[in-house]
């Protein structure tokens, strides 16, 4: 009542996509279309050595005989792989050497973006390394990083200057045959990032990359590969966001994590890529494959994932628990507005014997947006003493969106205990409406049920990130009731 | 500081409020009564906002606003408290996260700093000492697994933490036992002041014997059919409502 009709249009006009900016960078773009020759034309703009060469090609072979993958509960439009640039690099001037040679306006970009990419910027102790649609444009802090022997780049650069752990690792724990899209990025892959933590090195500060997608019609495919070695420690995060366009881009990632004995590795993720308009035009195609090897015993892998992006999400980031007593965790909150549809959770992979995990999985759905959970947890036959929580709760607003879960499990071993717990609730008129007498607007009702609902998923992450990811829950859902 | 005039709504298209009038002055204390199904609720949630009903004609006006234009948390802000009937339960919102949203809201309302957490905490402290209540209740999730007697506590705390000027108890006195009722009275009592003004709706003479009203009115079939002194309600308990239902049927 108290709202005229244009205010409340002010209101939901200025809650939408609000990193929607396109930079006017000179940028360096292939001709759209795949084939050997666009593979071979990446690899040597990227000046790779020739087994990278070999890496693609095997994947691309492999790729051509792949069809979609249609089994999750999502509606893909028919998506024409040869009407997609694979490569766009800000085109570099010159060589860059030093911190201040960096564009003015790519640094422009990541100051709207609120990246601190200045070194100066030390207080938020953050390393970052951001991506701006295909190329790693500069990676901070790593002098510091390199005294303690941590490793922390593009992925293109320890490519050409570790070549033997990147022969070691890439593609071991996820392969170039596990689908469609993991074939896909490691044919055309760009850039991503590399981190390897040496044998008991605890990483002293959070390291975080930055993926933006700038271009008109490219896709971005991201390859990152986190290695830790035995005793190490490592936090890493990882934020998303892309320029509102009207069409479709596609965005196909892959990390690959490996963690030996004692070892642990926490991977943060707050997703915010565009999720198209209101009425479901544009956005970004989310397929991504995430996956951590728990190689040595006693070795622990966290993810923790808030989703609010994206116009589809298709994304289950893994753990293969191989060895003994090893951990896997997962939390995770996905967002869906207006039409974006998302199809994410987990799988637990139990090899080795007493190994453990943990899945909260929360699910939020507003507008006409369908949301799903899906997990897997395998116990294999020699996995003794396994054991899985899992926790699936879906939220609903409103009554034209859904909320589903697929919950699979495939248990080999007697020993194994194996929980499962699910909820579904909706945010009712009558919770709504007792906030709104006590002086609460609607918008901060719904943000404060939110995020009360999220919290076991947001106390999982780092402070200012677990800050921003509150934020990102309520601008999300704003205009979403009433 | 209220003023209602001929105010009618409605429900699914049913009327339910048929042309009320009240005037109603800082300081003092009004009992509405009446029979099940009269409308004593449904103006309760009328002056409070509750969009589930629709105001088909009439006026309210709220220290000089017009409170039918109002949004409901405009209202709150204004000084309108609704203690529900039946409150909320609001899983994963801690009450003190919920209370914060809510004074802080009101103080940005009216153009003043959000209070500190220190502040706030030890307002909540005092707050709560005063209206009696269970300190572990502002630990947990609003209203989630309270017994019937701690929400109605509940409500009543966070009128003191509001400190609004018109307060409206929506039988608040149902459900709870004398130990309760009486903590839940005396906390309005201590919290009455020459500023704020209460509207209590209530079934029974019980809650009056705590809350001494100045005004009892009895609305019956959507109006208000008379209005008298305390003696009124002391004729009712004895009565009933059978000679008002004959005496004003339609």
């Amino acid at each position: 009542m108290g709202k005229n009709d244009n205010e409340l249009l002010n209101d939901i006009k200025s809650s939408e996509y609000k990193y929607g900016f396109t930079s006017d960078i000179d940028t360096d773009v292939i001709p759209r279309g795949l084939n050997e020759d666009v593979i071979r034309l990446i690899s040597h703009k990227k000046n790779e050595p020739d087994f990278m060469l070999d890496f693609r090609l095997k994947a691309f072979r492999h790729w051509q005989t792949l069809t979609v993958p249609t089994w999750a509960y999502l509606n893909i439009p028919d998506i024409d792989f040869q009407s997609i640039s694979y490569y766009a690099a800000p085109k570099a001037k010159k060589q860059l050497n030093s911190l201040d040679e960096v564009d003015p306006e790519i640094k422009a970009t990541f100051d709207k973006l609120g990246i601190p990419l200045d070194e100066q910027k030390k207080l938020s102790n953050v390393a970052v390394d951001a991506v701006l649609d295909s190329t790693s444009v500069k990676t901070t802090f790593r002098a510091t990083l390199a005294e303690k022997g941590i490793i922390f780049c593009s992925i293109s650069e320890a490519i050409r200057e570790h070549p033997d752990l990147i022969k070691q690792y890439l593609g071991s724990v996820v392969p170039h045959t596990d689908n469609f899209y993991a074939a896909l990025n490691a044919a055309v892959f760009s850039d991503g990032s590399f981190v390897y933590i040496p044998k008991g090195v605890r990483c002293p500060m959070e390291l975080s990359t930055y993926f933006r997608i700038n271009s008109m019609n490219t896709g971005q495919f991201e390859r990152t590969l986190i290695v830790a070695d035995d005793d190490s420690y490592v936090s890493y995060l990882e934020g998303c966001t892309a320029p509102m366009r009207d069409e479709n881009q596609l965005h196909a990632a892959i990390v690959e994590i490996v963690v030996h004995d004692n070892a642990e590795v926490k991977y943060s993720t707050v997703q915010n890529w565009y999720p198209g308009d209101k009425e479901g035009r544009g956005g970004i195609y989310n397929f991504v494959t995430k996956r951590a090897l728990c190689k040595g015993v006693n070795s622990k892998i966290s993810w923790t994932q808030v989703e609010t992006g994206s116009a589809i999400t298709w994304k289950y980031p893994s753990c293969i628990l191989k060895g003994d007593n090893s951990v896997g965790e997962f939390y995770s909150v996905a967002l869906t507005n207006n039409h974006q549809q998302a199809d994410t959770g987990t799988k637990m992979i139990h090899l080795g014997r007493n190994t453990r995990s943990t899945i909260i999985s929360k699910g939020i759905s507003a507008g006409y947006s369908q949301n799903s959970y899906r997990g897997l947890v395998r116990v294999t036959r020699n996995a003794d003493g396994a054991r899985n929580y899992s926790q699936c709760d879906s939220l609903l607003l409103g009554d034209k969106c859904g909320a589903h879960t697929f919950p699979y499990s495939d248990i080999n071993n007697p020993t194994a205990q194996v929980e499962h717990e699910a909820t579904t609730s909706k945010i009712s008129e009558d919770q709504i409406f007792y906030c709104n007498q006590r002086g609460i607007s609607t918008e901060d009702a719904i943000g404060l049920i939110v995020n009360g609902y999220a919290k076991e998923v947001l106390n999982k992450l780092p402070m200012e990130f677990a800050i921003e990811a509150q934020r990102l829950l309520q601008i999300s859902l704003e205009g979403s009731v009433g | 500081m209220l003023t209602i005039k001929n105010l009618h709504a409605a429900i699914d298209g049913k009327e339910i409020l048929r042309g009320i009038d009240l005037e109603i002055k800082a300081g003092e204390t009004h009992a509405i009564m009446g029979p099940n199904g009269s409308g004593k609720s449904t103006l309760s949630a009328v002056l409070a906002g509750n969009p589930l009903f629709t105001v088909t004609e009439g006026s309210a006006t709220f220290n000089g606003k017009d409170l039918l234009a109002m949004s409901p948390e405009d209202r709150a802000n204004e000084g309108l408290f609704l203690s529900f009937q039946y409150p909320v339960e609001i899983p994963g919102v801690s009450m003190t996260n919920f209370l914060r949203a809510a004074v802080n809201g009101k103080r940005k309302y009216r153009g003043e700093e959000p209070l500190s957490a220190g502040d706030f905490l030890k307002l909540m402290r005092e707050k709560k000492k005063l209206v009696e209540i269970d300190s572990n209740l502002t630990n947990r999730a609003v209203n989630e697994g309270f017994s019937g007697g701690e929400k109605k506590k509940n409500e009543i705390f966070q009128m003191a933490m509001l400190e609004p000027t018109l307060r409206i108890l929506d039988e608040t006195d149902s459900g709870l036992d004398i130990d309760a009722l009486r903590i839940v009275a005396n906390g309005v009592t201590k919290l009455k002041n020459e500023q704020n003004a209460t509207i209590v709706i209530t079934h029974y003479q019980r809650l009056l014997d705590y809350i001494v009203p100045d005004f009892i009115h009895i609305l019956y079939k959507g109006r208000i059919v008379m209005t008298g002194t305390k003696e009124l309600a002391l004729e009712l308990e004895e009565k009933g409502y059978d000679w008002i239902k004959e005496k004003y049927q339609d």
